[in-house]
């Protein structure tokens, strides 16, 4: 074995005190290392800790920022979602292919720059975006792309290529990015600061239980997508049985169209931070770890310094606020690409050290979750919102919302509208009022939710956003009239069957099932029976997948075959002859053709 | 600790707490068809064959604890068409040659298939690229007829102490695997390992004899699939939407 690849890869498990379940922590330090994980690593990380090495390559091959062969010394990933698809990245893919002279997915010969496609990063707002390394590049254009490229080549490191830096804290010298935060619409969450500590003193003063009271009245729900209350779910951790409790903060937005999280993590991390310590208070935990997409990287030494900060303040470690009784602390878990890790049962396993696949439920995770421990999982912006709750009250929170509602939700809105950002809004507000705020007055189709979301025409914009009607985690893309709901659908079905994680069988082979079916229809070769096909395929994977990936996935799909099904119909035709017309006669014969040392050609024989 | 009651199709059973609808299903006679299932191991919740309805909730029975007073569909004309979707997905995933498979008529997902009234699936074939491992004296591995239900990896981590198997990659690319770099030879398995008899189809064969029963006098030639299991034994094969 290569000595310098066993010293890297001895020193990466010591660094992580050879814990297996730290699996995650030691590939990235070994890549960061070495641009790769190579098979010799594997063997020696299976050593150091007592993993065995299938697991290890198991992990390994599950996520798409690892590699085990080099990839070039700086990777570009260039994202590839609708959004960037409808703002140029197409042009912008074209240049870095030219400039760089390889093709997506290839690496320079000189091994110094690898170009890949990656799915959203969280910028659908300022598309097309790019990461170098784990620097952000947005509203690319072929020119941008070709001065990275120069400025890459010329020996620039990739955040020495910025040319201006963001607003708000995108400029802060630990972050430094060209990110934007597009704050469109504050309210109650995103416009006050707040008294920093102030929600944790409140907290302390009561006992758990009224915590958890407090969160209940003020009626709070997952902010993720799935709308669970929020004080519910800490009342049962705090009753399941366990030494060790723990609190998750879901960062791992990685829900197409969906940026929000982003954009509280860079100018509201405090908030977030004092959530998680509120709802170990709550809950009796000491240990709240926050999964950080690999995405946002680059916002990691930024956290870093504000957890060592807030341990400074006495807000977190031992006796936080001189309370004795109540210890807490938190440290960063970094994914390393996988869509479907943004689903707890998912994120808790990727944390454990293994590949995203879902845990199996019962039991649920507030009983046995992360290494059998009882453990919270929240998403960014309810975290957020606890804090927010703990400092004013519960009765001006479930104050804010409109028609039965309670509270606010952060909207990220992208695609076809003037005014692309994020927009705080009371739940109960109707999506028609969302899309003439951000300028999308001019919307045919809107998908509420992002690639898992529905598919809604005008006929449903009076619809409210709320958990109970137009159910979103905060994503909404506006598709204007030049838009083809079909084709969009059918570019998201790639998103899926790339992002499954292959364990359960709906799942897995349904979404390449309904990615092959959609590629006839969108190529002009489906017929009047696919759409049929299309919707009971849909409906299994549905009711059978085994996590939300799978439930999800033909979600758009389903919903557009409902509200936009004439679209479709004009796509698909029958051939009057009853011939299939997916059927390619001639590519069908081109190999026996072949073998014959003749062709066939509409009829005709032609001697090879 | 006292027992539950539950209905399942609307008859009244009960049982242990503790228990999961599909054994406790079982032990009344109530076959749920499943795949990825092995007694003894623990349940895996992959092939979703056994999806039932709890109070008008999907979920796997294999994985689904009971409790009191839940009503639980199983053999309705709904979940009958889901599965067979199910594993018509699992034929066209991988390549199955039913009529020269050594494991014909002793096969759980020809025996399903069968049991479901399915002759062709109506799912495009995907025809993958896989590989076949014969490099072992008395095992060989045919991943082209691979299911991916992890009973092989699970017996050898959790019966035989070995974790020969895992899984790498990730959705379509997903495939069973031993080590990195390793062929079966390289691997601690051993013929005589139970994991060598918990392939339901035809991916793990012990090499030799596999014609010593011969076609037409195997389990599932004799008695379709779950009739074991169900009391009475009256059982009519689905016919589903076929001719």
């Amino acid at each position: 074995m290569d000595t310098e690849v066993r010293q890297i890869t001895s020193d990466a498990c010591r660094a992580f005190a050879n814990d297996g379940t730290r699996l995650l922590d030691i590939l990235h330090e070994i890549q960061r290392r070495l641009g790769h994980v190579p098979p010799d690593a594997i063997e020696a990380i299976a050593d150091c800790t007592s993993l065995a090495p299938v697991r290890v390559q198991q992990t390994l091959a599950f996520y798409a920022f690892f590699s085990d062969r080099p990839l070039g010394k700086v990777v570009i990933r260039l994202c590839d979602d609708v959004v960037d698809r409808m703002w140029g990245y197409d042009a912008v893919r074209a240049a870095f292919e030219k400039a760089l002279g390889i093709p997506m997915g290839g690496t320079t010969p000189d091994g110094m720059i690898g170009l890949q496609r990656t799915p959203c990063i969280g910028m659908s707002d300022q598309s097309p975006a790019a990461l170098v390394g784990t620097t952000v590049f947005t509203r690319l254009t072929p020119e941008s792309a070709e001065r990275i490229v120069a400025g890459l080549r010329a020996g620039c490191q990739p955040a020495e290529l910025i040319e201006k830096c963001g607003d708000g804290n995108n400029a802060h010298t630990l972050v430094r990015a060209m990110v934007r935060n597009n704050i469109r619409q504050p309210g109650a969450v995103l416009l006050t600061e707040g008294e920093r500590g102030a929600a944790i003193a409140n907290a302390l003063a009561m006992s758990p239980a009224e915590v958890i009271r407090t969160v209940k009245n003020a009626r709070l729900r997952g902010c993720g997508g799935a709308g669970f209350p929020t004080g519910m779910k800490w009342e049962f951790a705090r009753s399941a049985r366990g030494p060790r409790k723990l609190i998750f903060c879901n960062a791992d937005e990685g829900e197409p169209g969906t940026f929000k999280d982003r954009v509280l993590l860079t100018e509201h991390p405090n908030r977030v931070f004092a959530g998680m310590t509120i709802a170990g208070y709550a809950v009796g935990a000491a240990e709240g770890i926050l999964y950080l997409r690999a995405e946002y990287a680059y916002l990691r030494p930024f956290l870093e310094d504000i957890l060592a900060r807030r341990r400074a303040d006495g807000l977190l470690g031992n006796a936080i606020r001189g309370k004795h009784s109540f210890g807490f602390d938190i440290r960063i878990q970094l994914g390393a690409g996988s869509y479907v890790c943004g689903a707890e049962l998912a994120l808790l396993r990727s944390c454990e050290g293994g590949p995203g696949e879902p845990m199996t439920r019962p039991p649920f995770p507030v009983q046995s979750g992360y290494l059998g421990c009882p453990s919270v999982v929240n998403n960014v912006e309810t975290l957020a919102l606890v804090t927010k709750i703990l400092e004013s009250g519960a009765p001006a929170f479930s104050e804010l919302g409109e028609e039965g509602c309670s509270g606010t939700k952060l909207l990220s809105l992208s695609g076809d509208c003037t005014r692309p950002g994020v927009y705080e809004v009371p739940l109960g507000t109707p999506l028609r009022d969302v899309l003439d705020m951000c300028g999308g007055g001019d919307a045919r189709s809107v998908l509420v939710g992002g690639a898992s979301g529905r598919f809604v025409g005008p006929a449903l914009f009076d619809r409210l956003i709320s958990f109970d009607d137009l159910s979103t985690g905060g994503a909404i893309i506006v598709f204007g009239p030049q838009r083809s709901v079909p084709e969009i659908v059918e570019l998201y079905s790639h998103f899926f069957a790339e992002e499954s994680c292959g364990y359960c069988a709906p799942c897995r082979i349904g979404t390449v099932l309904l990615r092959e079916r959609l590629g006839r229809i969108v190529r002009g070769t489906g017929e009047p029976a696919d759409l049929e096909y299309l919707e009971e395929l849909g409906d299994t994977m549905k009711a059978t997948s085994r996590c939300g990936l799978g439930q999800a996935a033909p979600n758009a799909l389903l919903s557009s075959l409902k509200n936009f099904r004439p679209a479709y119909e004009e796509l698909v035709r029958s051939d009057p002859d009853g011939f299939k017309r997916a059927f390619d006669l001639d590519k069908a014969v081109t190999q026996a053709g072949e073998i014959a040392a003749r062709l066939s050609i509409r009829g005709q024989e032609v001697a090879l | 600790m006292s027992e539950i009651t539950l209905t399942i199709d609307g008859r009244e059973i009960t049982t242990q707490p503790g228990r999961t609808i599909l054994e406790a299903a079982e032990e009344h006679g109530i076959y749920i068809p499943r795949l990825c299932h092995l007694p003894g191991l623990k349940p895996f919740g992959g092939c979703r064959v056994c999806t039932v309805l709890v109070n008008g909730r999907s979920e796997a029975a294999c994985t689904q604890p009971v409790a009191q007073g839940i009503v639980v569909e199983n053999d309705t004309e709904q979940l009958r068409a889901w599965r067979r979707n199910i594993i018509e997905m699992l034929f066209v995933e991988g390549n199955h040659f039913c009529p020269s498979c050594e494991k014909s008529g002793d096969c759980e997902l020809q025996a399903l298939a069968y049991r479901m009234g399915i002759s062709a699936p109506r799912h495009p074939f995907l025809w993958p690229r896989r590989e076949v491992d014969a490099s072992h004296p008395d095992v060989l591995i045919d991943h082209n007829r691979c299911i991916l239900c992890a009973r092989c990896a699970r017996t050898s981590r959790d019966i035989d102490g070995k974790e020969v198997f895992g899984f790498v990659g990730r959705g379509p690319a997903r495939k069973l695997t031993i080590n990195p770099g390793a062929r079966l030879v390289d691997s601690a398995l051993d013929v005589t390992d139970q994991a060598v008899n918990a392939c339901p189809v035809g991916a793990i064969l012990r090499k030799r004899g596999a014609y010593a029963t011969p076609v037409g006098r195997r389990h599932y030639d004799r008695a379709p699939i779950g009739s074991g299991i169900e009391t009475p034994a009256e059982l009519t094969i689905d016919r589903g939407d076929q001719p």
